[in-house]
């Protein structure tokens, strides 16, 4: 039942067990990670073939997307800190992505239906992300945490993982049954919500000692460790290439058809998933920070691979110092800033860093996307 | 323990709930179908039947009459001077086509396979060149481009094949990383056609040189063109306000004046229509059978085969 190392060397610290509610969590990470990727990897499908949208019009759909999670994130963390109901707030996420799979049947043709019901998921997503770690790094010895939160990424990315390859696999069976696809993906994401419910256990014994408000949230970036995770966070977040550009460019380098763009996350995240635990065990020893600073030295080496590498070195490369990226700095910084943030406001200041991360990632998305259409050839 | 049951009892009833839901029966369509050999022979129309996903026809006489139905299964068919161009779903994990030409009696000749999705499929009017348009998708980690189309031409007489427009040159634009092409529609001399560009949010009509592989915009917001039979007039789909799946009116443009007149179907055409006659165009509804419309902004639509998608006419 739990991932225990038996070889694990005692300088790492803790008890050498992950706590049962940090599996919890990977358990619902899982769940509704095989739900949401089962639907993001079949949806341009459904609605440009099953619904005749045109792919422009999913373009636009795409866009509204980020906006909403970073604001409700911030709103989402807030609340969970004021009341103190930290599992609430990540099952409202949980319940509100599972019941928008419904939705996705339900909106029909309708172009406004569709974007409502997508911005509800994403809105779901963004609510649940905060709470969830902040109650990690709360259910952990601080010692583990890094490795903790490998387990749980490792979890999570097993879920990944998995979506496409259930939804993909059920069209091939079942050919055109998109909406299959999506109940089966609300049976997964409702699976999740049921294990959440009976399986993972609130924080709520440290009560507020001071009033939370939002005004407090933001005045964790008054204290200067937190404030430069999150000022150097979001810098690197703003240099990182997306995934999907990553992808692109693979593609024209290696000169592969471009129906083959789709398996190459399952490498990033293969390696994502076997490095995870090991590298947030070790980031537990040599320093987290230090280890999220490394992690992105990967991800330079990987753009440097372009440079000098060809052919399958070039394909392994990249994948493998891209999995080691996220193993070293996802989970890891999470496990740097929990205990940089007083228990009462630790999903505010999760959310606040994780708000400044997605906004830096869009807008050099939004900045790359332009410079690559412009000086294209 | 008892959660551990809670979590078992759930897993069961959602995973009989929804093999119930996949396995629940289709619903039945009733089409009359006569017994024969699907031909291309003169005065059929060619179409892909919507029970069976196959290869059907009918007399233009009688186009609501019963249908005889092919072992050819295609997502979309046409077919010009006797010869015909299957696009099929090439069914694996991952999303594929092949294009297969056939003869007269729909024996098969050739085949190409292609990445991505069925959506378009012509020829040209002496059924010379052949061209295709696919869907290619990324899947979720993939955001960048997350859709795309692929267009091939196929030269039958030079067994030529460009595997995708996007190298085209256009005329007066830099090549851009976003440019897709989709919907090609040959003229008579067997190198020249329209198409749809897309680049930057808009779509353009280009006419294009598969010889030169070079295109030139002729005008903004046309999709999906196809050539009238004498060669005068194309009618395309064009982008008009509205919410929903189908946001498109059909048009029809006179190639001499460039004056372009909207169609009496006021319902979205999703289709690259096909011209039945001068005056006629045919195209497809989804869940609403195949329809006909007079191609100068007068009448009225008028069903021509239910249950049925992708029409073409053997002249």
């Amino acid at each position: 039942m739990y991932i225990a190392t038996a070889r694990r060397a005692p300088a790492a610290g803790g008890t050498g067990r992950i706590a049962a509610n940090v599996l919890a969590l990977g358990a619902v990470s899982l769940l509704t990670d095989v739900s949401s990727e089962m639907v993001t990897a079949i949806l341009p499908l459904y609605l440009v073939l099953g619904l005749g949208f045109s792919p422009l019009q999913f373009g636009v759909l795409d866009g509204i997307y980020t906006g909403v999670t970073a604001l409700v994130r911030v709103v989402g963390g807030h609340a969970a800190d004021r009341w103190q109901r930290r599992k609430l707030v990540a099952g409202l996420g949980y319940g509100i992505s599972a019941a928008g799979k419904l939705g996705l049947l339900a909106a029909g043709t309708s172009a406004t239906a569709m974007g409502l019901v997508l911005a509800g998921d994403r809105t779901g997503k963004g609510l649940r992300t905060a709470p969830r770690d902040a109650l990690i790094t709360l259910s952990s010895e601080p010692s583990a945490l890094g490795r903790a939160f490998g387990v749980h990424r490792a979890l999570d990315t097993v879920g990944a993982f998995l979506g496409p390859l259930v939804a993909f696999c059920l069209l091939w069976t079942l050919p055109a049954r998109y909406d299959v696809v999506f109940v089966v993906s609300f049976c997964f994401a409702a699976l999740g919500v049921l294990v959440l419910v009976l399986f993972v256990r609130d924080h709520r014994d440290v009560l507020p000692g001071v009033a939370v408000s939002l005004k407090s949230a933001f005045g964790l970036l008054r204290a200067k460790p937190f404030r430069r995770v999150c000022l150097v966070a979001c810098g690197l977040g703003f240099l990182t290439l997306g995934d999907g550009f990553l992808y692109l460019l693979l593609q024209k380098k290696l000169d592969v058809d471009v129906a083959y763009i789709a398996l190459l996350p399952l490498g990033t995240a293969g390696v994502y998933l076997l490095a995870a635990v090991p590298m947030g065990a070790l980031a537990d020893r040599v320093g987290r920070w230090r280890m999220f600073l490394v992690g992105h030295l990967a991800l330079l080496g990987a753009y440097l691979l372009f440079a000098g590498a060809s052919g399958i070195a070039l394909l392994a490369g990249v994948l493998v110092l891209h999995g080691l990226f996220y193993a070293c700095t996802d989970g890891v910084l999470m496990a740097v800033a929990g205990p940089l943030v007083p228990d009462e406001l630790r999903t505010s200041g999760l959310a606040l860093l994780q708000t400044g991360q997605v906004l830096a990632r869009a807008s050099s998305s939004v900045l790359f996307g332009a410079l690559w259409t412009w000086f294209a050839w | 323990m008892v959660r551990v049951l809670f979590v078992v009892a759930a897993v069961i009833v959602l995973g009989v709930g929804a093999t119930a839901y996949a396995l629940r029966a289709p619903e039945e369509v009733a089409v009359a179908v006569e017994p024969g050999p699907v031909e291309l022979s003169a005065g059929r129309l060619l179409f892909v039947d919507g029970a069976s996903g196959r290869v059907a026809s009918v007399p233009m006489s009688d186009p609501g009459g019963p249908r005889r139905v092919s072992s050819l299964s295609c997502k979309r068919f046409y077919t010009a001077a006797r010869q015909g161009l299957c696009l099929a779903d090439r069914s694996g994990p991952f999303p594929g086509s092949v294009a297969i030409f056939v003869g007269q009696s729909l024996e098969e000749t050739h085949r190409i396979d292609v990445a991505g999705v069925p959506n378009r499929a012509k020829l040209s009017p002496d059924g010379r060149m052949a061209s295709w348009t696919t869907f290619v998708t990324g899947d979720s980690y993939a955001q960048t481009g997350a859709f795309s189309t692929r267009t091939g031409i196929y030269d039958r007489e030079t067994s030529l094949y460009q595997s995708n427009l996007e190298g085209t040159r256009i005329a007066g634009m830099k090549r851009a990383e976003d440019m897709n092409f989709w919907g090609v529609t040959f003229t008579g001399d067997d190198r020249s056609y329209y198409a749809t560009l897309s680049t930057g949010g808009k779509t353009y009509l280009v006419d294009g040189d598969a010889v030169d592989i070079s295109a030139t915009p002729l005008r903004e917001n046309a999709e999906c063109p196809s050539l009238s039979p004498d060669g005068k007039r194309l009618a395309f789909k064009k982008r008009v306000p509205g919410d929903g799946a189908r946001p498109w009116r059909q048009h029809v443009l006179d190639l001499t004046t460039m004056a372009e007149t909207p169609l009496a179907e006021t319902r979205g055409i999703d289709d690259q229509v096909v011209w039945l006659d001068d005056d006629t165009i045919a195209y497809g509804l989804p869940g609403e059978g195949i329809w006909a419309v007079p191609a100068n902004g007068e009448g009225t639509p008028r069903q021509l085969v239910p249950h049925a998608s992708s029409p073409s006419l053997v002249s």
